[in-house]
């Protein structure tokens, strides 16, 4: 991709993302994989930008805000569940501000392609108190990264990038552009009040706030993201995102306000086009929250009716907005829903758990897919690390005879990401029966595409980092039963673990290992890498030692 | 090249027959044609063998990445399980290339290129020239694979011409 600018390239819109990433001199990416994010770090690390993983989207959120703070411009992506993991981190590092430029990308995921719910982030913007970007193609994607970057300074605000699957993953044309204003070199400057939120400096901290949030509300009037085509009078659409395409197809005389900078809104630029049109139609994906606050501030404008707020839109669908079609919309027919691989290393675990009839508090991940016949051996999944609450909470309760059959099991990613927490839980707060923790560890993250973790011991881009051993972090919280078995390799030997550790009244973790089988070839060509790497390395030192 | 009609082309089949390769293809097809392109497709769970589709628009001047049902001018379908899924995404009088139409092939065909072969079936029915066909496929697939794929293409391509030679006939 190190393309010549004004050169078209055809490029998805996480590429697009990376790009403009790298392009504004980015120094620092994080975030922790998630569809519809996922490939934005992948590429701005291929690109030769400093990207990792982090354990999850918390950490990730406060290692950028550091980053901001020290002045350097810093990119974090997550998935739109990530961020109500970041949740604590934004709602106050809108009160501190930043120096460098802080973009947060939320890719969020209408239709839940790849979820477990289809949460509208733009809420987040609102309730937190930050600038939004929502582009509608690759292009738009590209422009407003690097426009976010350049806000987040202007206004010391960390800038919410919302994508969603569409935008993330349709490809289309990008051309590249200057960027307005380059980054500064980072330094730390000391600055107090701003940055330690004790009650006395957050009080004005939250009038600082409001007072960039006025001002960027301002500045939305006249921006570049806040688009208007002017085409007939007879009707107007206002919209963001994605959905701004379908309108330009669904309604091709229609005139269009699209508000790429979605919040603050710019309610004068919004007012002046409700009085262009005859008559304005609010088209937005998921909630009403455009058409909500519009018809609060006392515009004349429509919205959809509640059947739009499920799923993604597109052009069909605008078009029914638009018309007032209540009719029923066509049944799309099902495909073949997804499976766990031939030769997942899941796979038996799941018909051992279906045969021995537990009662199981799933997680995210491949291993979800255990809930679908013929193993039909999940009975909870809500959010990353949520098994082992969850279990613990049924055994807390349960009639004994129940409570001794419930087990749960969570992914080696997801335990990085937050199960240790989980597990402190266990060790602190054990239920009469025990409890049994069963960790999936298949050497990858799976599901969003075979990424690294902590627990692997490479890096983003497959180099030698550090590496967590689950067995040893779970003996030293404190339990004492914990064993390793190969799935595949040992079928009797996990089901007959599982059986004795659901007898005792222990607490009891048993690390079912064995690599994906997708990844496998994988994994050993990265081993073989970091060993020739390390081969190398002695060899140079032992040449300068002679 | 210009092309005021957005021309609207449906991929599917099932995760690991190379759906999503050969709509990277297409798209690229286009785009090295000078149009403007879109390219649509859900990832994620769909990689675990489920069904996959992908939405390929090209034209002028292309707004939305997805495809209307009822609107598609060519539907592409690698296993012959998934074409009655996805046929309502055809247009009346659209155009349907399944695997079928490859048993008119005039050589033998290797099974892990039928979604290229398909391809060129495909492109007996677009406005788009043949040597940008093999750009895209050099361009997107490893230099070891060119040969087999440039094959498969040409073999698809000959099949799906016999085919209509045949229905004028």
């Amino acid at each position: 991709m190190a393309k010549q600018l004004s050169e078209r390239m055809l490029l998805s819109g996480d590429e697009a993302v990376a790009l403009a990433a790298l392009n504004a001199g980015v120094l620092l990416g994080t975030g922790y994989p998630g569809t519809p994010s996922t490939e934005i770090l992948e590429a701005f690390g291929a690109l030769g930008g400093k990207a990792q993983w982090a354990p999850n989207e918390k950490v990730a959120l406060e290692v950028g805000l550091g980053a901001a703070f020290g002045g350097a411009r810093a990119l974090v992506t997550m998935k739109h569940v990530g961020v109500n993991v970041a949740a604590d981190v934004l709602f106050t590092a809108t009160y501190t501000g930043v120096s460098g430029g802080l973009v947060l990308v939320s890719a969020d995921d209408p239709g839940m392609a790849s979820s477990q719910n289809e949460q509208d982030n733009r809420n987040f913007a609102r309730a937190a108190g930050t600038l939004m970007l929502e582009p509608a193609d690759s292009q738009q994607a590209y422009d407003f990264t690097a426009a976010g970057f350049v806000l987040s300074e202007q206004f010391g605000l960390p800038v919410i990038l919302r994508m969603t699957t569409r935008v993330c993953h349709s490809k289309s044309i990008v051309v590249q552009r200057p960027l307005p204003q380059p980054a500064a070199a980072p330094h730390f400057e000391r600055k107090v009040s701003e940055r330690v939120m004790i009650p006395a400096h957050a009080r004005p901290a939250h009038r600082r706030l409001r007072d960039k949030l006025a001002r960027a509300a301002t500045y939305a009037e006249h921006c570049a993201q806040t688009i208007v085509e002017l085409r007939g009078k007879a009707l107007g659409i206002i919209t963001s995102g994605i959905s701004t395409m379908h309108a330009r197809d669904a309604a091709p005389d229609a005139s269009i306000l699209q508000l790429g900078l979605s919040y603050p809104l710019p309610m004068q630029a919004i007012r002046d086009f409700v009085a262009s049109v005859e008559r304005c139609v609010v088209v937005e994906e998921g909630d009403p929250i455009l058409v909500t606050e519009l018809l609060a501030a006392g515009l004349k404008v429509e919205g959809k009716s509640e059947r739009f707020r499920f799923g993604e839109l597109n052009v069909d669908r605008v078009r029914r907005i638009l018309a007032h079609d209540e009719s029923e919309e066509a049944k799309v027919p099902a495909g073949k829903p997804p499976a766990l691989c031939e030769g997942c290393s899941h796979r038996p675990v799941f018909e051992t758990l279906a045969k021995l009839d537990c009662i199981v508090s799933g997680d995210i991940g491949c291993y979800t897919l255990g809930v679908l016949p013929p193993f039909s051996a999940m009975d909870t999944c809500v959010c990353m690390g949520a098994s082992i609450g969850v279990g613990l909470g049924l055994r807390h309760v349960l009639p004994e005879a129940e409570a001794r059959r419930v087990v749960s099991v969570i992914g080696d990613s997801t335990f990085m990401h937050s199960g240790l927490t989980g597990l402190a839980e266990m060790v602190y707060n054990v239920p009469p029966t025990g409890h049994l923790l069963l960790i999936l560890d298949n050497g990858t993250t799976a599901m969003t595409g075979q990424q690294e973790h902590p627990g692997t011991g490479r890096s983003l881009l497959h180099d030698q980092a550090g590496k967590i051993d689950f067995e040893a972090v779970v003996r030293a919280m404190g339990i004492t039963n914990v064993s390793t078995i190969d799935p595949m390799a040992d079928a009797a030997g996990l089901e007959a673990a599982i059986t004795a550790a659901l007898a005792r009244n222990e607490l009891s973790v048993i690390v079912a290992r064995r690599p994906c089988i997708l990844a496998a070839p994988k994994i050993r060509q990265y081993e073989k890498a970091v060993a020739e790497k390390l081969m190398a390395g002695t060899a140079c030192c032992a040449a300068v030692a002679e | 090249m210009t092309q005021e009609k957005v021309m609207n082309v449906v991929l599917a089949g099932l995760g690991g027959q190379g759906v999503v390769k050969a709509s990277d293809i297409l798209a690229d097809v286009a785009f090295r044609a000078g149009l403007d392109v879109k390219k649509s497709e859900i990832h994620g769970m769909s990689q675990r063998g489920g069904s996959v589709a992908t939405d390929v628009r090209y034209g002028t001047v292309v707004n939305s990445p997805m495809i209307t049902r009822g609107e598609a001018d060519c539907l592409v379908v690698v296993a012959p399980d998934q074409v009655e899924v996805n046929r309502g995404v055809l247009k009346p009088g659209g155009v349907l290339i399944e695997p079928a139409v490859l048993a008119n092939a005039p050589g033998k065909l290797p099974a892990k290129s039928i979604n290229v072969a398909l391809l060129g079936a495909l492109s007996t029915h677009l406005d788009l020239p043949v040597a940008l066909w093999e750009d895209a496929i050099r361009a997107n697939l490893a230099e070891k694979h060119h040969k087999l794929n440039l094959e498969a293409f040409a073999q698809g391509r000959a099949a799906a011409e016999g085919v209509s030679e045949g229905r004028i006939a």
